[in-house]
């Protein structure tokens, strides 16, 4: 770009960005790199901190766990979120809008709200309980990563259906009406054809569930149990309890690490910002 | 697969341009849609809005436990949050911080969307990762961080740290939506109205500013949105002389068991609707025109 005389007003545009780049390094980007430095250079160079974390017992335990709730909340926005979206390709363009303001229905409730809610629902003898006690079956989900589960699904289903939604209507159903007319049973024609087709955005959608799914605070520390933490709690539970700032950071850099390693892998795959800029761009935008 | 990819692989932030649709009535007869995913979509639709289903009917209990159904109907809990001063304070202290953050924010994201309208390359790719680099990294992750260096500045438990912090993590949404404006945006205006002898800063309050003001008002309530409901950051910034409306709504469910919470969370939801339904407004004004 430098060099190259095709724009005609070039530096002054670039100034536009400047305020934005102070205020994103200064509150960001400056503490996440002292971060880094503190996990790795405190008191000295040493990558003792991260040795620590495999080694303390406890760290790859919670990791463990974290990565199996967040995997059981991608295979349930999964199951969900694919039939969403595809009905969704489907009907009128009436029905679609409807379908669209329920599936952001979840992203626009308030955190603290929605945290709530969930309380009351799964508490012991809430609805759920109750529900649950009449077929002879006393199980409490909330205080447990099941209830967790439940919780974190239902908010990141949009982040699933979206993407889906994004893949599957670009696929020329005309297809399926061809392997149909050539024989092959509805069935068979939606696996033969249509799944290929539609692969990416599952895939898409798969990882940026899972990702986002691996930072949960708010919900496991209010739904879930100390004695079953995720990783989130525990980067919590570190800074402001144990004050082991270097060990939190260290965990902290892990856990960003992995994050973006996936991110970019989504985003590789097709529209991982751009599947959030979907959900901005839904209230800016026409609705479809 | 690689027509469906390419459907959706678009710059990081933009929307996917619409596609045309193609009529699908002749195809009705041949191509049913099974009932069955109906009443799969229906439960689905249900697990979505359960939670606000639960909210609404909680806050006029009369019970001081968070028993479901409710027992009785009453207003207390209304009463409760309008008259107790630290309910009252943190909701001030939120709306303080949101006003300040979403200004922040807008003014620092609209800027930069104009700096980057147009440019392609690596460089402005890599430009527009970083401002978006909040979206994608884990709340909890920015808290610590931030949290620790917050200490060290002096800056944990103070509303210019509330403030900062709020607008950072918003300025992607501000980004987003007005680079979504800017996309139909035709730069030949800008030379028409040089050509006509306006000085650029003119130019750009006459002819920029009103085709763009839609995306820069959905940033600015995108913003304050983010701002209002931010809990995680908050819950480590707070002090015992700063804290925001969603942090004292994590305490009356950790710490005091206050049901006052049902109301503060109905009157929130409703809140964050009427803004939606606000934003919906603007947007199919904008469109009709």
């Amino acid at each position: 770009m430098p060099g190259t005389a095709k724009r005609r007003t070039p530096s002054p545009q670039w100034l536009l960005l400047v305020p934005a780049f102070a205020l994103i390094t200064v509150i960001l980007l400056v503490p996440l790199g002292q971060s880094l430095v503190r996990s790795a250079g405190s008191p000295d160079w040493t990558l003792q901190h991260y040795q620590t974390l495999f080694t303390d017992g406890v760290t790859l335990r919670v990791l463990a766990r974290t990565a199996m709730t967040a995997a059981m909340v991608t295979v349930i926005a999964f199951l969900l979120g694919y039939p969403y979206a595809y009905l969704m390709t489907r009907v009128g363009p009436r029905l679609r809008g409807v379908l669209l303001v329920i599936v952001l229905i979840p992203f626009w409730t308030s955190v603290m709200a929605r945290n709530f809610a969930w309380i009351i629902i799964l508490q012991r003898n809430g609805p759920v309980h109750s529900f649950l006690e009449q077929f002879g079956l006393d199980i409490v989900l909330y205080g447990t990563v099941g209830g967790v589960t439940i919780a974190m699904s239902q908010v990141l289903l949009p982040f699933m259906v979206l993407p889906l939604f994004s893949a599957l209507s670009g696929i020329d159903r005309r297809l399926l009406l061809a392997a149909r007319g050539l024989g092959s049973h509805p069935l068979a024609a939606f696996w033969k054809v249509y799944w290929p087709l539609s692969r990416g955005g599952v895939v898409a959608g798969l990882i940026l569930v899972f990702t986002l799914s691996l930072g949960f605070y708010v919900t496991p520390a209010l739904l879930g149990s100390p004695q079953q933490s995720l990783v989130a709690q525990l980067l919590g539970q570190r800074t402001t309890q144990l004050l082991d700032f270097a060990g939190a950071s260290a965990l902290g850099m892990l856990v960003l690490v992995v994050t973006l390693v996936l991110v970019a892998w989504a985003n590789r795959l097709g529209g991982t910002i751009s599947a959030i800029g979907v959900v901005a761009a839904t209230r800016t935008k026409d609705q479809p | 697969m690689t027509r469906a990819l390419s459907d959706i692989e678009t710059e990081a932030g933009e929307p996917p341009a619409p596609r045309p649709r193609r009529t699908r009535r002749s195809t009705r007869g041949v191509d049913p849609i099974p009932w069955w995913l109906f009443v799969i979509v229906f439960l689905v639709g249900l697990y979505f809005i359960l939670p606000t289903l639960i909210v609404i009917p909680m806050s006029f209990s009369s019970a001081t436990t968070f028993q479901f159904p409710p027992k009785g109907f009453s207003l207390k809990l209304y009463e409760n949050f309008f008259t107790n001063p630290v309910w009252l304070t943190s909701l001030r202290n939120s709306v303080l911080v949101a006003v300040l953050s979403a200004t922040l924010a807008t003014v620092v994201g609209t800027a930069a969307a104009l700096g980057l309208h147009n440019l392609t390359g690596r460089l402005a790719r890599f430009a527009r990762t970083v401002l978006m680099i909040s979206i994608v990294t884990p709340a909890i992750v920015i808290a610590v961080a931030v949290y620790i260096s917050f200490l060290k500045w002096q800056l944990v438990g103070t509303i210019t740290g509330y403030v900062l912090a709020h607008a950072a993590i918003a300025v992607p949404f501000v980004l987003v939506s007005v680079t979504s404006a800017l996309g139909g945006f035709d730069p030949k205006l800008l030379r028409a109205s040089a050509s006509l002898g306006a000085p650029p800063h003119r130019t750009f309050l006459r002819v920029t500013m009103p085709l763009i003001s839609r995306g820069i008002i959905t940033g600015a309530i995108f913003a304050f949105v983010t701002s209002f409901d931010e809990v995680v950051i908050a819950l480590f910034l707070r002090s015992p002389l700063f804290q925001t409306l969603p942090v004292q709504m994590y305490n009356s469910v950790t710490v005091e068991i206050d049901p006052t919470i049902a109301a503060s969370s109905s009157l929130v939801v409703t809140a964050v609707t009427i803004i939606c339904l606000v934003l919906q407004f603007v947007g199919n004004r904008g469109k009709t025109r």
